[in-house]
């Protein structure tokens, strides 16, 4: 319908144009000049074979899917194919009707289900970053200041298992965290007690932790590996204890990079689907795992489009606006 | 500066934490048991059972076709709209083109997924195109969230260049588009290679979009292992992980090796 409208323009443009005497004049002959003026006038120039593709690929399969799950979260779910109602309805003569069912999203804020999922996801991806960061932050000091052969060989290592397959690394976890997997194995052998680990909240943090910590250990690798000795000499002459140091001299100046690492590990874990279905315990409640239920389980895709709606506001439009105002702190840079 | 021993033996029992999963994974796969954590004897029988499943196969070479075609595509739309986010100062929608191809990159899978799957049955129900969930689908919806990552590398390493020999060439007389293909894109192809290869891998890693894009006969490598996964742990799967991870490190020694020639033959 847009692209119709535009083409009925352009040709009323050629039209007007052509009744003009200056392009009577041109000494070119054929729609293509015309078209080429017209182009120029409106702004459009060689560039927008640069800027269009990508600019209307993400228009189609980005921008339009979103609205039309915004659609979709006001419709009403059927058993039919596709299951849900249209929002326009035709009558007999002619008569448009437009219906919109808010009862998805009242159902959000009715049932505990739903926010209690959306608070969980928050909390679980919040601690497994601040695993992630304890864990992930001796590793890149230990990095950054190892001599330069090293430190090669070390960030290969942390980057490696980041190339197999993620599926395949959580699964690896099964074998372990099992009742009668490696670790719970070990233990008894020296006759400890067994620990169930797999299917429970522990699992999922391990999970999150072992799949992202690539994530958190670069960002912080690259802020402290720029960090200047005579600094930490100079605090050590001042008398200050290394823990001192520490506190007050590379932990501020590595905060950029605990920050962006925060971000990496924090952003996926919220969504996540993998991790808490095949680590988690069932009553392990994450949106992602919501989401995917409703959808796949429950055939009730109105109500998926309205889950997913929410997220987007309460989560990633959020984010959005917070990476943008780290890109523009980093351009005024 | 003195340092305690406290930080090298966390950082080791960090290696230790990333690396004795895929470890035992390995080992396990050799198992002649059929139960995963007891070993029962040296075997390599799980890997013939392995090449003898078709529906492996078949996933697996679906899934290389999917990435190969979805990176390709995204490496070309990635590498416009960054030339178009870094080098052109203003134009209408630039903010708008900025916001919408960093969205991917936020947004959960879950969302991206079940967003191009009503936009595909929309389409098919408006214009009969795409007709019914498949590959067609799944690379559709791969190259949209790759395309992010490539323009993501591209940005940030045209943003790094010097724009001086650009300029110089435009100052020569090269038409913008002869500058792009003489002088930039030659200066950003390691860019390109990295942009391609973690598009494969994003797209070969991709579970979740898959799994609502896919039809009924185009199950994906990753999908044919969670069903498995879900039913349990069977020895396949780690025969499976052990070759994929065999391939893997194989492929980035090799890439180690290439980089770490480079530059002494450029110097040279």
């Amino acid at each position: 319908m847009g692209e119709l409208v535009g083409l009925v323009r352009l040709g009323a443009d050629l039209v007007s144009a052509m009744d003009l005497p200056a392009a009577a004049a041109a000494p070119e002959r054929g729609p293509w000049p015309l078209l080429r003026r017209w182009l120029v006038r409106m702004g459009i120039t060689g560039r927008w074979a640069v800027i269009l593709p990508p600019a209307l690929w993400l228009t189609v399969f980005l921008l339009i899917p979103v609205l039309v799950v915004f659609k979709i979260s006001f419709s009403e779910a059927v058993v039919a194919r596709p299951p849900y109602l249209p929002l326009l309805t035709f009558g007999e003569d002619g008569e448009v009707q437009l219906t919109l069912h808010l009862s998805n999203y009242m159902f959000l804020g009715q049932d505990t289900l739903y926010i209690a999922a959306y608070l969980n996801s928050i909390k679980i991806a919040f601690i497994s970053t601040i695993l992630a960061l304890l864990v992930g932050y001796p590793i890149a000091y230990f990095i950054a200041r190892s001599s330069d052969r090293w430190r090669n060989i070390l960030l290969m290592l942390i980057i490696l298992p980041f190339w197999s397959s993620f599926l395949l690394r959580v699964y690896a976890w099964i074998g372990f965290l099992k009742n009668n997997g490696v670790i719970n194995n070990a233990l008894q052998a020296v006759g400890l007690p067994q620990v169930t680990m797999l299917y429970t909240d522990f699992g999922v943090y391990v999970g999150i932790v072992y799949t992202y910590l690539p994530f958190m250990i670069l960002p912080l690798y690259t802020t402290l590996v720029k960090l200047d000795d005579a600094l930490l000499e100079a605090s050590a002459d001042l008398g200050a204890r290394p823990f001192r140091t520490f506190l007050s001299v590379t932990l501020p100046l590595s905060l950029p990079g605990i920050i962006a690492g925060s971000m990496l590990v924090f952003i996926p874990a919220i969504g996540e689907y993998v991790i808490p279905t095949l680590l988690g315990s069932p009553s392990t409640l994450m949106i992602g795992r919501v989401l995917w239920d409703e959808f796949f389980a429950n055939r009730d895709w109105p109500l998926a489009a309205s889950v997913a709606i929410a997220m987007l506001v309460v989560v990633v439009v959020p984010l959005m606006l917070m990476q943008n105002a780290q890109n523009a702190v980093v351009e005024r840079k | 500066m003195k340092r305690g021993p406290l930080i090298p033996i966390i950082a080791t029992l960090g290696f230790v934490f990333l690396y004795a999963p895929i470890i035992s994974l390995i080992v396990f796969s050799f198992n002649e048991s059929k139960l995963v954590t007891v070993w029962g004897g040296f075997s390599t029988k799980w890997y013939g059972e392995l090449f003898a499943d078709p529906q492996v196969l078949n996933a697996g070479l679906l899934s290389l076709r999917v990435a190969a075609v979805s990176a390709s595509i995204a490496l070309v739309l990635g590498t416009l709209c960054g030339v178009a986010l870094t080098r052109f100062r203003r134009f209408r929608g630039k903010t708008l083109l900025a916001g919408l191809v960093s969205a991917p990159l936020v947004m959960p899978d879950v969302i991206t997924g079940l967003s191009l799957l009503l936009l595909f049955v929309a389409m098919e129900s408006l214009i009969g195109w795409p007709a019914g969930r498949s590959e067609l689908t799944i690379v559709l919806a791969h190259s949209t969230f790759c395309m992010s990552y490539v323009t993501v590398v591209v940005r940030s390493r045209l943003a790094d260049l010097d724009l001086s020999l650009e300029e110089a060439a435009q100052d020569l007389g090269a038409t913008p588009a002869r500058v792009f293909f003489d002088i930039t894109l030659p200066i950003i192809a390691p860019a390109l290679v990295s942009g391609w290869l973690l598009s494969f891998t994003l797209s070969l890693d991709d579970l979740v979009i898959a799994s609502f894009v896919s039809g009924p006969g185009s199950s994906t490598l990753p999908m044919v292992i969670f069903s498995k996964i879900k039913l349990g742990v069977s020895p396949d799967v780690n025969a499976l992980a052990s070759v994929i991870i065999g391939i893997v490190a194989l492929g980035v020694v090799i890439a180690t090796i290439l980089q770490l020639r480079r530059p002494r033959t450029a110097r040279a």
